[in-house]
This record gives C-alpha cells, sequence and structure tokens, in this order.
C-alpha cells in the first residue's frame, strides 16, 4: 500500500481515523507519519484508534522487529510473571495488564515512550512520600555528575565549574538531612 | 417537578459560580491516574481484586481524615439506573468508560460536586477536581491534598523512573490531565481558530470540542488539555497550559473587541435573534439550542444583553442534553420530544431570568 499523502513511499502507518461515527482508513508512510505524527496523536484517544496506532508505533521499531530472528520471536515468548499478559496481547489492547508490566516489557517500552511523550522517558513529576523526598536530588546529582565528566573532556572548564557549585550544593542538601522533595 | 426544584438539585456549584476570567473560561479541571500496588490492572483484574479495590476504598471513606475534603458518597455503577448514569456523564463527573464499560466501577463524589473519585476506571483511581473559571493551581492543589491522603493509606504503583505507573502507557509518570474548558465564540466568528489548533497541538497540548466531534465544536466550547504526562513535572505541565491559555484569552478579547468595532450592529443583530430563538421556540435541536446559548453568553459578556446570569451558557449546555432532558420529564423522551422538552426547557429558564428583573 502506497501512502496517501506523498504517494511515493510505502504506507507503514495505519490509522482508524472516526469522524461523526464514520470511520476513515488512514494511511501513511514513516516521514509523513512523523509529519502530521504529533498532531493525529494529540488529537488521539477520542478521534483515533489509539490502540491501532500504539500498534503501529511499536511494529516500525527496529528494536522490536528483527527480520533475522526465527519465526518464533523472542517478543511472542515474553510474557509478565505476575499477570502474565504477553507483548502480542498488550499490542491489541493498548493496556499493560499490571504494574509489574512495565519492567517486564522495558525494553520494547523505552521508545514507545518516547514518542508518545515528546522524546521524554523518565518521571520527573510527584514522589510518594513514602518513597522518599530526596530521590529526586539523588537523580538531579547523578545527571549533573555525567555532565560534568563530559564537559572535563571537552575542557569547558569554566561551565564544569559552575556544574560543580550545583552539584556540592545537592550535596549539602542531601546530607542535612534534606525532606518532602520541594 | 418544578424547573426551580431540579436547578436546585441538578446544578453543581461548577457550574453556576463564576471563577477567575470566568468571561470566557468555563471550567477548569485536574484528572490524577493511580493505582494499587498489589492488584492487576482493570484491564485484567479479576472480580474479586475489583471487590477489593472497592472495599479498600469503602473502608478509607469511614475514615475522618477524608472528610475534610467534603461530605462523601459512594456510588456504585452496578447499583446506578442508565439515566442516572447519564446525568453523571453530561455533568463530567464520571467518564462515559466508567458508565458503560466498567461492570465494577464505582464514584466516590463530594457534595457540591467539585471532587470526584472514580474507581475501577481504566485505571484502579481516578481522582478529578472541578472547578469554576481559570484555577489551575487551586485545582492542582486540591487534587494534590487528596492524593496525599490517599498515599499515606494506600501503597501506589510507583517506579523511580516511570513514575506512577497506569494502565495506559499515554498516562504514566505523572498520571495527569489539566484540562481548561473555554468559550471562544470571538475566535470562531473571526476564522482564526483553524489557525490556532494546529499551533496548540505543535505545543504538546490537545484542543477538542466539548460537546461534537472532531473540529466541530457545539457551543464554541473547547477544551484545552496536556497531553504528555512524562518528563515534565505537575507545576510545569499546569505552568504550560496556563501559559497557552492566557494567550487564548487575551486573543478572544480582543477578536471580541475587533468584532464590536467592525461590525456593532451585525453582532448585537445575531445575539438578540438568538435570544428571540431560545424565548420562543417550541422544538429545538441541541446543535442550535447551542449555537444559540453562545451568542447569548456572548452578547451578556460584551454587555448587549444585561441583567441575565453568565452561568446560563454553562448550565443550559448541560441540562439541555438528552439524560437531563428525561430525567426532568421523569422518564425515556424519543429525539422528536427531547427537542420540545429542550425548547420548553431553556424557555422556562430564561423565564426566570427576565422575572427577576
Ligand atoms: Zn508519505
Ligand atoms: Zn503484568
Amino acid at each position: 500500500m502506497i501512502c496517501q499523502e506523498c504517494h511515493q513511499r510505502p504506507a507503514a502507518f495505519h490509522f482508524t481515523k472516526i469522524v461523526n461515527g464514520e470511520k476513515t482508513e488512514v494511511n501513511l508512510c514513516e516521514v509523513c507519519a512523523q509529519e502530521k505524527g504529533e498532531i493525529l496523536m494529540f488529537n488521539g484517544q477520542s478521534g483515533f484508534d489509539f490502540n491501532n496506532l500504539l500498534a503501529g508505533l511499536l511494529k516500525i521499531d527496529p528494536t522490536f522487529q528483527k527480520p533475522s530472528q526465527s519465526p518464533f520471536q523472542q517478543e511472542e515468548l515474553l510474557h509478565c510473571e505476575n499477570c502474565s499478559m504477553t507483548f502480542p496481547q498488550f499490542l491489541k489492547l493498548g493496556r499493560f495488564g499490571c504494574s509489574h508490566c512495565y519492567d517486564t516489557f522495558k525494553d520494547q517500552l523505552q521508545p514507545v515512550l518516547r514518542r508518545l511523550h515528546s522524546g521524554n522517558w523518565t518521571h520527573n513529576g510527584k514522589i510518594p512520600k513514602r518513597i522518599g523526598g530526596d530521590l529526586h536530588l539523588r537523580k538531579q546529582l547523578e545527571e549533573l555528575k555525567e555532565g560534568l565528566q563530559k564537559c572535563i573532556s571537552l575542557e569547558e572548564f569554566e561551565t564544569a565549574a559552575k556544574i560543580r557549585d550545583e552539584i556540592r550544593s545537592i550535596e549539602k542538601k542531601l546530607t542535612s538531612g534534606y525532606e518532602g522533595g520541594k | 417537578m418544578s424547573l426551580e426544584h431540579f436547578l436546585n438539585q441538578a446544578v453543581s456549584s461548577w457550574m453556576s459560580e463564576e471563577g477567575p476570567d470566568s468571561d470566557i473560561v468555563l471550567t477548569t479541571r485536574i484528572r490524577l491516574a493511580r493505582n494499587f500496588e498489589q492488584y492487576k490492572f482493570p484491564t485484567l483484574f479479576s472480580h474479586q481484586e475489583a471487590q477489593q479495590v472497592i472495599s479498600e476504598m469503602e473502608q478509607l471513606l469511614q475514615n475522618s481524615g477524608l472528610q475534610k475534603f467534603g461530605q462523601m458518597e459512594l456510588l456504585k455503577i452496578e447499583d446506578m439506573q442508565p439515566l442516572q448514569k447519564r446525568v453523571l456523564v453530561e455533568k463530567h463527573l464520571i467518564s462515559p468508560q466508567l458508565a458503560e464499560d466498567s461492570p465494577y466501577g464505582a464514584v466516590l463524589l463530594t457534595e457540591n460536586e467539585e471532587i470526584s473519585i472514580m474507581i475501577n476506571e481504566e485505571d484502579h483511581i481516578r481522582i478529578q477536581c472541578l472547578f469554576p473559571g481559570l484555577q489551575l493551581t487551586e485545582a492542582l492543589q486540591a487534587a494534590n491534598e487528596i492524593d496525599d491522603w490517599l498515599e499515606s493509606h494506600i501503597q501506589y504503583a510507583f517506579d523511580e523512573k516511570y513514575g506512577y505507573l497506569t494502565s495506559c502507557p499515554t498516562n504514566v509518570g505523572t498520571g495527569i490531565r489539566a484540562s481548561v474548558m473555554m468559550h471562544l465564540p470571538g475566535l470562531i466568528l473571526t476564522q482564526q481558530m483553524n489557525r490556532i489548533i494546529p499551533a496548540i497541538n505543535q505545543l504538546g497540548l490537545v484542543v477538542r470540542g466539548i460537546y461534537g466531534e472532531g473540529s466541530e465544536a457545539l457551543g464554541n466550547i473547547f477544551q484545552i488539555s496536556n497531553q504528555i504526562t512524562l518528563g515534565k513535572s505537575e507545576e510545569d505541565i499546569c505552568r504550560d497550559l496556563i501559559g497557552v491559555v492566557s494567550q487564548l484569552i487575551s486573543q478572544e478579547r480582543s477578536a471580541r473587541e475587533a468584532l464590536r468595532k467592525t461590525s456593532n450592529i451585525q453582532l448585537e443583530d445575531r445575539v438578540f435573534r438568538s435570544l428571540g430563538v431560545l424565548t420562543n421556540s417550541r422544538i429545538i435541536e441541541s446543535k442550535e439550542a447551542a449555537r444559540c446559548l453562545s451568542d447569548v453568553r456572548l452578547g451578556i459578556d460584551m454587555g448587549y444583553i444585561q441583567n441575565m446570569s453568565k452561568s446560563i451558557l454553562n448550565e443550559l449546555m448541560i441540562l439541555t442534553q438528552p439524560g437531563f432532558l428525561q430525567q426532568y420529564a421523569g422518564g425515556q423522551l424519543r429525539p422528536h420530544e427531547r427537542d420540545i422538552r429542550r425548547a420548553a426547557l431553556i424557555r422556562e429558564r430564561l423565564k426566570m431570568e427576565f422575572n427577576k428583573l
């Protein structure tokens, strides 16, 4: 099938669009889908069949589909220990079965999350108090330390000095028993 | 049932009260999606697990700590009449999915209906706070307070890397959906909305018509909400939304002023014709009613119509939905009968306004 937008490349994305209760098929190549993709995705849920979209996203993902694999693909066998959901099942439902699924399918999940959340794949918001208020700071510290190494290797010493100050102030907060995360 | 009595029962505070910028922003809503760590998500959970989720919530309801958020009541979907469910959906207190596709669903509602907690919908818990006008910060704070309280009694499914784990990966992370309902007749009349919607989409926000489908928004009412839930903090998500909403507010205000300058008499004519239709029609479809209500509300905001409640658009958009009309009529109505009822309800409601004078 040829992409309905550019009429050149083969269509890799297949959406079902529902307008006024009428189903319309949308077939786009990867280039055009990425171009229109944001609009399609962001208008999602009410108008678009999200499950098809998700399945579409995963199918074109190179980490998911390796042509050299045997007919019994590894992903077919992968299932959640807790709820026994398989990856094809997840693709079909567009929903996970339990919280353990996030760990089970972590390798497949990262590219999906990046696409769904504008390139983001790690949480940066609220943290339950029982888990500890300093989680944010520890995360931030890790990132800063990485940045520091990079700056040093690039010989950007001025930036490196600034980062070092930030690291110090966070370390101080952590050791002084900073609470609450805010 | 008299209309006044019906209104007293049907109209929630967020429908009738005025909030900040309420000439353009009708309501603000914050929703947080949460799940119990120990139970499977509603996608796969057993009947028994579903019951356990409900009974845990019932136990929490006994706790006096929850009472500080207002008198709460737990309603189970299985105990509700179809009409009752429909009315709650039309008031945006529960989702269509909870009403139709969640056999083990329930909802915790406060008396003033500002807070609703959906149970066993797509996620075990969905906390929702609904405020009049533009009050994102206030609504977020209210939702966070309930969330903090629940979290001290419930082991939530949470991951250091992915945040709050949700049934659908589109909600993972903060689990937040912040949305603002706006009345934008000026941008529609000046034909700017088609240009604005893609620009808003580019910023990672979604624009939806509230009662209509697709791009056709019934009553010129649009909902703007965040799409991304992962990688940004709740405060940043709300701040980004406020930024866009504030811009829309000022664009809508300048569109209204431009209309006043260029087509004052035409606009006034349009407003009063619509008021005439609403005051006099005997049969009215929801689409026409929505259009006329939007015109009248614009007329009130711009001062063409005086001494009339601003809440009339908000109220009547909700009360003239099929579920409410049937509740008011006290039974099932066919579509044609609804149109007659709708016209009657609007006439009566407007008469109450005229009698105030
Ligand atoms: Zn193409
Ligand atoms: Zn699982």
